[in-house]
């Protein structure tokens, strides 16, 4: 599963697209997303997932449930 | 987010760091505020300082009259929660730091510094101060910094942090030559700081609790010392918030002045439910206009502080207290011609310049007349004023009131207060001019260009005494000459000296 932002309570603060690793967040006319074929939940670069943990608005990033939990690569 | 005594600004001499204790001629015991009672705007300054910050609205008081600043937007994400701030909010109607109207990327910046620069002479700083952290945005912030100091290198540039990356940028802060930092510093107890930052983002992990602002206090005051080691001129920004640090300012106070700040500028608490933030929505009162007075005069003792900080957007445009920044959305900046005339620029301040002098003159001739007097009477006077260091607004277009005491000793600014218009179509007039009132109730009188027979009557009824009479005249000229004229009429007997009550910081959005 990768995360997922919820563009009703986002601002388009763009702190989170800074700190991805992945470069897997996208900004297109001020609206942010998470590229879910990129995003790896930080596995491998940090203990937390970096966008949730600089996300202002509580609740914003979550979980993508369509989307199955990262595997590192072995 | 961002910047007198005796009449006009004498600031801090700047500390080098060998300097155990402030120079100064009047400097004693670890008290780094000159003694000498300067009342000319350079004070004890060196000249190389005082040339640093004389036309910059933020850091002298009597440059706010005549010189403006922008802040462009570009800088949107942060790395500290406040409980005092909500990005949430993002409305035109709102003046307050961390509301803006537009972003902008680097280049429409630049633009956009150029046609204000081009439309107002005076606009002799730009800052970056958000809408989030600059620092927090470094590639952005940097950007636009080396795009304005290529087309337009007489712009003097500044920026405001809660400091918490500011020691890693230090060195590129002194290679752009940005020569003013304001840094937020609300506390430097951690245990007093977790109840103002629920978190901070360091190191690429979320810290809350105690550990959250013992980093972010380690950060600040670290970054503080590594930029007056480098001769960068540091104001410092705290946020009154009474029961909850305004006792501790004092020690922010000395803690800040001890590593070289030149300037503390203690400004109240914004905190109304529809604001939206922590403090907003939890009923935390903001401070009085006698409580922040009283803070300000304690800490004033040890280090000059400033108290004309309008606490502006992080888009703001023009003088202080003004807002132009509606001129300038970035759809206008596009369509506008925009031709950067700078020798055009240097003779319209050279203009301000010799105004600007004038006023001082005026003001030491004035005082000149009081020498000898002996009184301890002081007394408290609001203005009506468009800027230039004159009463030049009408009673009932006034948006705020500039607050100044005056004593035998002289006179000095020391605050502002916010009101919405009073004019307002005609209707709630009662209800508006009760907000004035209540705005400045601990004054004596209210200097202005005009007023109606109305209001007038409404005024004296509450006690402050309405004057037309140095209408267009200088401010503190006047206010020396009321002044005099004031004790002559309590010696008389004609009126009695009583101390007045207190007032209200006004809360709300400003309805412009």
């Amino acid at each position: 599963m990768a995360y997922k932002i919820k563009e009703t309570t986002c601002t388009g603060c763009s702190a989170c697209q800074n700190e991805c690793p992945n470069n897997a967040i996208v900004e297109k006319n001020f609206l942010f997303s998470i590229d879910p074929t990129k995003c790896t939940e930080c596995i491998g670069f940090f203990a937390e997932p970096q966008c949730v943990a600089i996300c202002p608005i509580p609740r914003t990033i979550n979980p993508n449930p369509d989307v199955p939990r990262f595997q590192a690569a072995v | 987010m961002e910047s007198g005594k005796q009449n006009v600004v004498s600031f801090l001499p700047v500390r080098q760091p060998a300097q155990k204790n402030g120079t100064g001629c009047g400097a004693s015991g670890g008290n780094g505020k000159s003694g000498c009672g300067s009342s000319a705007g350079q004070g004890d300054l060196s000249p190389a300082v005082w040339e640093k910050v004389k036309n910059h609205p933020c850091y002298s008081e009597e440059a706010h009259h005549h010189y403006a600043r922008m802040h462009v937007a570009v800088a949107p994400a942060c790395n500290v929660q406040c409980n005092f701030c909500n990005r949430k909010y993002d409305c035109s109607n709102e003046s307050r730091p961390g509301v803006v109207s537009e972003r902008l990327l680097p280049e429409q910046a630049a633009r956009k510094v150029l046609a204000v620069a081009s439309t107002i002479p005076q606009m002799t700083v730009l800052g970056i101060a958000g809408p989030g952290d600059p620092l927090a945005n470094p590639e952005k912030t940097f950007k636009t910094f080396e795009l304005v100091a290529k087309s337009a290198p007489d712009i003097k540039l500044c920026l405001s942090t809660n400091g918490l990356m500011l020691p890693d940028h230090v060195d590129r802060i002194a290679a752009l030559n940005i020569d003013h930092v304001t840094i937020t510093i609300n506390m430097v107890d951690p245990n007093v700081g977790a109840k103002i930052y629920p978190w901070v983002f360091y190191n690429h992990k979320r810290y809350t609790g105690v550990e959250a602002s013992r980093i972010l206090s380690e950060r600040q005051l670290l970054g503080l010392e590594m930029l007056t080691a480098r001769g960068i001129l540091c104001k410092v920004n705290s946020v009154m918030i009474p029961g909850i640090n305004d006792h501790h300012l004092v020690e922010v106070n000395k803690a800040v002045k001890a590593r070289g700040a030149f300037l503390h500028n203690i400004m109240p608490l914004i905190s109304a439910p529809e604001h939206g933030t922590f403090f907003g929505l939890n009923g935390q009162r903001g401070p009085t206009a006698q409580e922040l007075k009283l803070l300000q005069d304690s800490c004033e003792g040890e280090m000059n502080m400033m108290r004309h900080c309008r606490q502006c957007r992080a888009d703001a445009v023009g003088l202080l207290g003004e807002d132009r920044s509606a001129e300038f959305t970035t759809e206008k900046v596009m369509a506008m011609e925009v031709e950067y005339d700078l020798a055009g620029r240097q003779a319209y301040q050279e203009t301000v310049e010799v105004k600007r002098q004038a006023v001082v003159a005026a003001r030491n001739a004035e005082l000149a007349t009081l020498a000898g007097e002996r009184s301890d009477i002081s007394i408290m006077i609001a203005v009506a004023t468009k800027g230039g260091g004159r009463i030049n607004e009408h009673f009932g277009h006034a948006k705020e009131f500039q607050i100044y005491e005056v004593s035998a000793a002289g006179s000095k600014f020391v605050g502002h207060r916010r009101v919405d218009n009073y004019c307002q179509g005609g209707y709630a007039e009662e209800d508006s001019l009760e907000t004035v009132v209540r705005a400045i109730n601990d004054c004596r009188a209210v200097f202005v260009a005009r007023i109606g027979s109305c209001p007038r009557e409404g005024l004296k009824s509450a006690g402050i005494e309405p004057v037309d009479r140095f209408a267009l005249e200088y401010i503190e000229q006047s206010a020396i000459a009321y002044f005099k004229e004031y004790l002559g009429r309590v010696r008389s007997g004609e009126v009695e000296h009583k101390q007045r009550g207190d007032a209200d910081i006004r809360q709300g959005a400003l309805i412009a």
